[in-house]
């Protein structure tokens, strides 16, 4: 499969207006391609993988950055830069596990521009797929990553269908954790949805990763107050610190009272398509201390119904210690 | 004979001759020279402190402008993933990839390339004074890269701990391992001890 080093021909529409950029959005539907920061879309353009007719560079409109306080908590614009993010006064203050987990993705310059909007609707990254491979995830009728002789190391351990692939975002799982909701608009209106909702899974549409459809863009992320200073937990284990996506990644917030746990939200990165939400242990841990014991069991139950391939059996031990650790912290 | 000024002369050569600058063309990937309602090609970008009036294709990397269009072969290419840091540009004073960023993404910003840290009269700039004294560079490849984040580091924070410069040169691939030198120079700079 060849690479190739440069851009392919490709029209450049950079809208200052939220209508325009609704109708080019709408006007090009599955051909136009949305920009954010670019870091995720320069490498399938570069190599030939995905080819739209035009890019719709989002960058120019003002009404989908920023981060503002709201009623009920904040509202971040899509278009935000992970690097505001990482350094905002209003998120470091209350939603500090999304400034950790965006400070834990690519590098500082991929940071530096790229965008939360991005982040979170950035594609997989199974490098069968993003080698322009026909896999089921192409539109093809087979999955490379399930084959006898796959490289599967980085893939799912949970709600496989056919596709094995596993979402790639870290800010994703922080904001599953939050109970986030996201916001998106069409030439036809808005509407909103929970981040649970918004990413999908192989069963539901084994071609795109989020709710998304052809013409709708994600214009920002809505936090509530419901989490807003709640203890948290977040640790990312790649490879290396810089560059490399989550092996497995955890996101945990967690109310306590007399000592027993009054709620909590956790959810790991790197062993689902989705951020993967650990309902099970979230209903375990309702009512009890985190006492040694039930932190084990936790951490038991956190990990079952994982299928394995042939090279991750390492994320059971990993996901199991990373719960561990988030309860212990 | 300067075997590197040799190489130097011969890529400006190169890119100032009409006939190769066709060729440079193709390798931008582009045949039809008009693409319809998207941007305008002619553009001027604003580069260490200069107008640069310059023909830019809708998908050209600001890489490969700086490269193969303004004759700045300074910023280096390594991988054109965003996965290195050897092409690293300063935007409004910000680390940047340029082999990520599209050049008609910079016409309202300023871009910063290594060609633009030393003075005018040639005096180097702290960093690459102290990276010359620290012997910092081994082969110099992702040399421009590290000056750009470290030069962008001091700017904001001038007298960082080591462990902000290490995180600051952390999206900057030293083939050559010599991260500890560069951390070196970047304490120096800030003039501050090395013990
Ligand atoms: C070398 C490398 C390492 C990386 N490491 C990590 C990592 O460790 N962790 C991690 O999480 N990510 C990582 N990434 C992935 C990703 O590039 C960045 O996380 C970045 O945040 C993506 O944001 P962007 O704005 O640049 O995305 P873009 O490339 O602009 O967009 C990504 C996708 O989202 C769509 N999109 C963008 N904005 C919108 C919107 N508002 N509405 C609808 N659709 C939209 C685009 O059409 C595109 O399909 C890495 C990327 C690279 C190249
Ligand atoms: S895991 Fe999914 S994306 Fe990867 S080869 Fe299989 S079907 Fe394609
Ligand atoms: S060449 Fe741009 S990051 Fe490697
Ligand atoms: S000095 Fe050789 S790559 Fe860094």
């Amino acid at each position: 499969m060849p690479s190739y080093d440069v851009m392919p021909e490709v029209q450049l529409y950079q809208p200052t207006e939220v209508d325009d950029a609704l109708n080019l959005a709408e006007k090009f539907r599955q051909q136009g391609w949305l920009l954010g920061g670019g870091q995720d879309t320069y490498g399938w353009l570069k190599d030939r993988a995905k080819n739209p007719t035009a890019l719709i560079d989002l960058n120019d409109i003002e009404a989908f950055k920023g981060i503002k306080a709201t009623s009920t908590g904040i509202e971040i614009g899509a278009l935000t830069t992970l690097r505001d993010i990482i350094r905002n006064p209003l998120i470091n203050d209350h939603f500090e596990i999304l400034a950790k987990a965006a400070g834990r993705v690519a590098s500082p310059q991929i940071r530096n521009v790229g965008t939360l909007g991005g982040n979170l609707i950035q594609d997989t990254r199974c490098w069968y797929y993003r080698r322009g491979l026909a896999c089921y995830r192409a539109g093809g009728n087979l999955c490379y990553a399930d084959s006898p002789e796959a490289m599967n190391r980085e893939h799912a351990l949970f709600n496989a269908s056919r596709c094995v692939a596993v979402s790639p975002s870290d800010t994703a799982t922080a904001l599953v954790a939050l109970n986030a909701t996201m916001v998106i608009k069409n030439i036809d209106g808005d509407r909103e949805m929970s981040a649970e909702d918004f990413f999908v899974g192989p069963d539901t549409h084994i071609t795109q990763m989020t709710a998304l459809e052809p013409g709708e863009i994600l214009t920002g992320i809505k936090l509530s107050n419901e989490w807003s200073n709640a203890r948290y937990y977040f640790e990312k284990i790649a490879d290396r610190d810089v560059w490399d996506f989550a092996l497995v990644s955890i996101a945990l917030v967690i109310k306590e009272e007399a000592n027993t746990v009054k709620d909590s939200r956790m959810v790991c990165g790197g062993v689902a398509c989705t951020p993967y939400r650990l309902n099970k242990v979230e209903q375990y841990l309702k009512g009890n201390p985190l006492s040694e014991k039930i932190i084990t069991n936790a951490a038991k139950i956190a990990s079952q119904g994982a299928e394995t391939l042939n090279y991750n059996h390492f994320k059971i031990p990993l996901m199991e210690n990373l719960v561990k650790r988030a309860l212990r912290s | 004979m300067n075997v590197n000024l040799t190489r130097r002369r011969f890529i400006k050569a190169v890119i100032a001759s009409s006939a190769v600058a066709s060729q440079t063309g193709c390798q931008l990937g582009s045949k039809d020279l008009h693409a319809k309602g998207s941007v305008e090609r002619l553009i001027s970008l604003d580069i260490n402190g200069k107008k640069r009036r310059v023909d830019v294709l809708p998908q050209e990397t600001l890489a490969s402008t700086l490269r193969y269009k303004l004759g700045l072969t300074g910023t280096k290419i390594g991988c054109n993933r965003g996965e290195c840091g050897a092409c690293t540009v300063l935007i409004d004073g910000i680390p940047n990839y340029a082999c990520s960023t599209l050049s008609h993404s910079v016409r309202k910003r300023q871009v910063q390339s290594i060609e633009g840290v030393a003075n005018k009269d040639g005096t180097l700039h702290p960093i690459q004074e102290a990276f010359v004294e620290e012997l910092s560079p081994q082969c110099g490849f992702c040399t421009p890269g590290q000056i750009m984040s470290a030069v962008a580091l001091l700017n904001e924070n001038p007298k960082p701990s080591r462990e902000e410069a290490r995180q600051a040169l952390s999206g900057n691939i030293c083939r050559c391992g010599a991260y500890d030198h560069y951390l070196n120079g970047v304490m120096r700079a800030s003039g501050q001890s090395n013990e």
